[in-house]
C-alpha cells in the first residue's frame, strides 16, 4: 500500500496560507476592537465570535449559497478570476479564514489588552511613532499571543471537516484535505489507510499543542 | 519658563469635577504637585506629556507652544520633548537595560547610552533583562532613560511610591543630584510629605482639580514653625482608667504614644476621635537615628 500524500499536503498549504492571511486580517481587527470606544463594540465581538458557536454546516450552507456560480460572491470571482469559488482551493481559503477568524483574534485581542498602557505611552514619549512603537513594543511584547493566535488558527483549519465538506467537496489536489480524505476511506471501507491519516492527524495535533504550551511557558518565565 | 494654563473636565469617585490649573515652574527647578489620588495630579502630568487633552488653555515650555486651544495647537507627544517616569517604571520588558535606553535616543549614539550607564551605575546591569532587576535598579534605568531623551521637563509620577523606605530615601538623593546636575525642570507628583519636602523647590496642592495652596515645602507645611510648640494631629485608639488618671494610646503618623488625660478631658472623648496632640515650652529630646540598613 502507498500512502497518497496529496490530502495531508493540501492540509498544510490550506492551513498555512490561512494562517497568514489571518495574521494580516487578524493584527489590524483585535488593534481596533482593543482601541475603539464604539457603543457597537460588542456588536463587533459578537459577530466576529459568530463561527465558534455556529455548526459547522450552518456556515458552509451560507458559504455555499455565496460562493456558487449564483451567490455574489462565486458571480464577482469568475468575473475576476474566470474559475468557480465554490469547490475550489481559493474558496476553502476564503471559508477557512472566516471560520478561523476568532481562533486568531481572540488570542490577539487578549494580548493588546495585556500589554501595559504605560509601555505605550512610554514609547510615545520617547519619541516613537505609532508604528514603530506597534512593532519594537507592542507586538513583541505579546509574543506569547501571536504565537497562540497563529498556532490556534493553523490547527484550527487542520481540524476542519464540516465547512469543508460542504462548500469544498473531495476533490483530489484541489480540495480533498486530510480531514475529507479520512471520510472518504472510512465511506469506502479502507479503514487501514484511514487509520493512518487519522494517527498523522493525531500526533501533529499534539506535537504543535505541546510545543505551544511548552513556548509560552518558556516566555511566561522571562 | 514652563506656563499652564489648562482646564479639563474629570470624573472623579464622587461625580464630575473641573481640573483648572494655572502653573509656572521656573527653568532648573522642581515643583511638586501634591494631593490625594483622584484629585487630577496624574491628569495635569498627562496633559504635559500631551498624553491627554485639556479642554481648553494653553501650554508653553521655553517659549514654544504645545498646546494651545483657541490656535488649535496640539503637538503630539513624540513631538514634546518630555522624560516620563512612571511608579511602575515601564521598561519595555523585550529589551535589556541597554536597549531600553539605546530606544530613547533619536541618533543611536551608543557611546552616549553608554556614558549614562556609567554615569548613573548601571554598567554591570546593561545586558540583564528589566524582569530581573529590583524595584530601585528599575526605577534607574527608567530614570536615566529619561533622561537621555535631553527632556524640556522631566515629569515623575510618583516615581518611588512602589519601593520600600530605604531605597526611596536613596533614590530621591539620586534624583535630587540628577535634577541639579543635568540642570532640569521637573514636575513630580507625589504623595509623601517628607519626599516632597527633601525634593522640592515649590509645592502646589491639589484638592478637587484645584490648586489650594502654593509655595515652599516650608511654607505649605510647616506654617506654625516659629511658634515653639510641638502639635500634632493624632487618632484616639483606647482610652483605659488606672487609678485616678486615665491613659489614652494615640497614633501620630505611625508612632503611638501614650498620654494622660484627666477626667474633664475625657468626658467628651472616645476612641477614633481626631484630637490635636499639643506640648508647649517643653525641652524636646532630639537623638540622631541609627542609619537603617
Amino acid at each position: 500500500m502507498t500512502l497518497d500524500l496529496e490530502p495531508l499536503v493540501l492540509t498544510l498549504k490550506l492551513a498555512f496560507i490561512t494562517t497568514v492571511i489571518l495574521y494580516l486580517l487578524g493584527l489590524p481587527t483585535a488593534w481596533l476592537l482593543f482601541r475603539t470606544r464604539t457603543r457597537f463594540k460588542p456588536v463587533l465581538e459578537a459577530i466576529f465570535a459568530l463561527p465558534l458557536v455556529l455548526p459547522p454546516s450552518v456556515l458552509g450552507f451560507y458559504f455555499l449559497l455565496m460562493f456558487s456560480r449564483n451567490g455574489w460572491l462565486g458571480q464577482l470571482w469568475e468575473q475576476l478570476f474566470g474559475h468557480q469559488l465554490a469547490f475550489s482551493f481559493d474558496g476553502l481559503v476564503l471559508g477557512s479564514v472566516i471560520f478561523s477568524f476568532p481562533f486568531m483574534v481572540h488570542p490577539l485581542q487578549a494580548g493588546f489588552n495585556a500589554v501595559p498602557a504605560n509601555l505605550i505611552d512610554a514609547s510615545y514619549s520617547l519619541g516613537k511613532s505609532k508604528i514603530e512603537t506597534m512593532f519594537r513594543v507592542i507586538l513583541p511584547t505579546m509574543k506569547s499571543s501571536l504565537l497562540t493566535g497563529g498556532v490556534l488558527a493553523f490547527a484550527h483549519t487542520v481540524g476542519e471537516f464540516g465547512v469543508v465538506l460542504m462548500i469544498g467537496g473531495s476533490i483530489a489536489g484541489e480540495t480533498r484535505v486530510a480531514s475529507i480524505a479520512i471520510y472518504d476511506l472510512v465511506e469506502s471501507l479502507d479503514y487501514q489507510t484511514a487509520h493512518l491519516y487519522a494517527a498523522i492527524l493525531f500526533i501533529f495535533s499534539f506535537a504543535i499543542l505541546m510545543t505551544v504550551y511548552l513556548v509560552n511557558k518558556k516566555l511566561d518565565l522571562r | 519658563m514652563i506656563r499652564i494654563d489648562v482646564t479639563k473636565k474629570l470624573m472623579g469617585a464622587d461625580g464630575p469635577f473641573e481640573l483648572a490649573v494655572n502653573l509656572e515652574i521656573a527653568p532648573e527647578s522642581l515643583l511638586t504637585l501634591y494631593g490625594k489620588s483622584g484629585s487630577g495630579k496624574t491628569t495635569l502630568l498627562r496633559m504635559l506629556a500631551g498624553l491627554e487633552k485639556p479642554d481648553r488653555g494653553k501650554i508653553e515650555v521655553n517659549g514654544k507652544v504645545w498646546f494651545d486651544s483657541r490656535a488649535k495647537i496640539d503637538m503630539p507627544p513624540q513631538k514634546r520633548k518630555v522624560g516620563l517616569v512612571f511608579q511602575d517604571y515601564a521598561l519595555f520588558p523585550t529589551m535589556t537595560v541597554r536597549e531600553n535606553l539605546l530606544f530613547a535616543q533619536e541618533k543611536k549614539e551608543p557611546r552616549e547610552v553608554d556614558k549614562m550607564l556609567a554615569l548613573t551605575g548601571l554598567e554591570s546591569l546593561a545586558n540583564r533583562s528589566p524582569a530581573t532587576l529590583s524595584g530601585g535598579q528599575k526605577q534607574r534605568v527608567a530614570l536615566a532613560r529619561a533622561i537621555l531623551r535631553t527632556p524640556d521637563i522631566l515629569l515623575l509620577d510618583e516615581p518611588l511610591s512602589a519601593l520600600d523606605p530605604n531605597t526611596r530615601r536613596r533614590l530621591q538623593d539620586e534624583i535630587l543630584k540628577t535634577h541639579r546636575q543635568f540642570g532640569l525642570s521637573t514636575l513630580l507628583v507625589s504623595h509623601d510629605k517628607q519626599e516632597v519636602f527633601k525634593l522640592s523647590d515649590k509645592v502646589a496642592v491639589i484638592e478637587k482639580g484645584r490648586i489650594a495652596k502654593h509655595g515652599t515645602p516650608l511654607e505649605i507645611f510647616f506654617k506654625r514653625l516659629t511658634s515653639n510648640k510641638f502639635s500634632f494631629v493624632s487618632t484616639i485608639l483606647s482610652i483605659r482608667k488606672i487609678d485616678a488618671i486615665y491613659l489614652a494610646v494615640v497614633e501620630t503618623g505611625n508612632e503611638l504614644a501614650e498620654v494622660v488625660l484627666c477626667e474633664n478631658d475625657v468626658a467628651s472623648l472616645s476612641p477614633g476621635d481626631q484630637v490635636l496632640v499639643a506640648s508647649k515650652a517643653f525641652n524636646p529630646i532630639v537623638m540622631k537615628l541609627p542609619e537603617e540598613h
